[in-house]
């Protein structure tokens, strides 16, 4: 029906421009057009939380962002976590603590992670299972996943003090 | 997903031009967690999106002498990060915290909510509990209609082709005054309610007696309802297990809860009595200025 249209935004600090089409979602483009295959499709509808990315500061599912609705806006992805090629204390924390196993969660629970710890550097454990709802993973059962939260949030107080 | 064009105007009146030249073939976009699902699966094929959120006027969240205005495409996070909503109108705050996990609350709004019309919608009682005003701008002007005769049936609501919501208006709270949104659901979050409830209560000086009371449920009938006989019941009476039960059964009379997989038919009218008597101890213990035994997602 329309053609395509340009969308600039930054994504990781790197400016950033694409055409797409008004139906695709920012996931679609965010793997097939600027190859940033971090970010995983899992359901598709907003319930598993795989596809995890921040915008403007919010973490969102991008499976429900249309490419366009990006535009002029700030995005993290899994990409950009990590400080050049070290890992950092989430990362870390989910390596060590064998906080996955098939993996193809890991990066939405990560930017989860990163959101949460950005809005509260401590959380409780009950705090960090209302914030990581949105995530699912059929393979921990959790716990690990918990207790990697936990340890990256102390591994940033060390850092801190 | 088929294909559809996109506009993202920035003034309601050219977004209500689209809405009447597109004569039933476009749909507002606010969050977009309903609707892109929907598109996705085929249930929706508007041809046109108009992106709402650069309209200032469905943006807004403030509080004044007239009462709060609810900008239709706020999303849930702002709501329940808003000092206002939490300390006077905190059942809008209730119901945000509890739509969907944090990333659907980054974008999801009160607004679509209510313009998706399901009946478990957690948001819906509450704006009903506090006396929302639904504020539509179509192309003959602006009317007002009460959120409890907004939603028409499951999916369904009063909006015309070419109608916009734009904002929800709410009174502005009397003294001693509390409410409260809760909904019972098998596991802690990220579910839809078997049964939802909200209410909102003002109390007398002393906090013993009831000056007036609503009452809304969710999820046990084709639209939300306002239970309005059983908050009525409670003005003038007595806080007391004995009003408290009697309005819990007023509630129960008027349900026509579906048997689903969440629940039975049976087991939805019991459980609108256990909560509508819960969410009033609540509301009345926030009228009071009391810390309430309510853990979110619990």
């Amino acid at each position: 029906m329309s053609g395509k249209r340009v969308v600039t935004l930054t994504v990781n600090g790197d400016r950033v421009e694409f055409l797409c089409e008004a139906r695709q979602t920012l996931l679609e483009v965010l793997r097939n057009n600027l190859d940033l295959t971090g970010t995983k499709e899992g359901c598709s509808n907003g319930n598993c939380g795989a596809c995890t990315v921040i915008m403007d500061g919010r973490p969102v599912v991008s499976c429900l962002v249309l490419a366009v609705e990006a535009e002029g806006s700030e995005l993290r992805t899994i990409e950009g976590v990590a400080r050049g090629s070290h890992l950092d204390e989430v990362q870390s924390a989910f390596l060590e603590g064998a906080a996955l196993q098939c993996g193809i969660c890991t990066p939405g629970f990560i930017v989860q992670t990163e959101a949460l710890l950005e809005e509260n550097p401590n959380p409780t454990e009950d705090d960090i299972r209302f914030y990581l709802a949105g995530n699912l993973c059929r393979c921990t059962g959790y716990d690990k996943i918990v207790r990697a939260v936990q340890a990256a949030a102390e591994a940033r107080q060390v850092a801190a003090n | 997903m088929h294909a559809f064009d996109y506009q993202a105007p920035t003034t309601v009146a050219d977004a209500i031009q689209l809405m009447a030249k597109h004569n039933g073939t476009a749909r507002p976009l606010a969050g977009g967690t309903d609707l892109i699902d929907q598109m996705r699966v085929g249930r929706l094929t508007p041809e046109l999106l108009i992106d709402v959120k650069k309209l200032k006027e469905l943006n807004v969240l403030s509080a004044g002498p007239d009462g709060l205005h609810l900008g239709a495409a706020v999303p849930c996070y702002r709501i329940y990060g808003d000092e206002t909503v939490n300390s006077q109108y905190t059942a809008l705050a209730d119901s945000c915290h509890i739509i969907g996990g944090i990333q659907i609350q980054s974008r999801a709004s009160m607004g679509g909510n209510l313009c998706n019309s399901g009946p478990a919608a957690d948001s819906t009682p509450s704006m009903i509990a506090l006396d929302g005003v639904c504020v539509i701008a179509g192309p003959d002007g602006t009317r007002e209609v009460p959120v409890e005769a907004f939603c028409t049936g499951p999916g369904q609501n009063v909006l015309k082709p070419g109608e916009l919501l734009v904002e929800v208006r709410f009174p502005p709270r009397p003294a001693h005054s509390g409410s409260h949104y809760r909904r019972m659901i098998p596991r802690n979050e990220m579910d839809i309610a078997v049964v939802g409830v909200g209410a909102s209560v003002v109390l007398d000086q002393g906090g013993q007696n009831f000056v007036s009371a609503r009452i809304s449920l969710g999820a046990v009938a084709p639209t939300p309802l306002f239970a309005q006989a059983a908050g009525d019941l409670l003005a003038g009476q007595s806080v007391s297990d004995a009003s408290l039960d009697k309005a819990a059964a007023a509630a129960r009379e008027i349900v026509s809860p579906i048997t689903d997989m969440r629940g039975t038919r049976e087991y939805r009218i019991h459980v609108t009595g256990v909560l509508v008597k819960r969410v009033l101890q609540a509301a009345v213990a926030r009228a009071r200025g009391e810390e309430i035994d309510y853990r979110r997602g619990h």
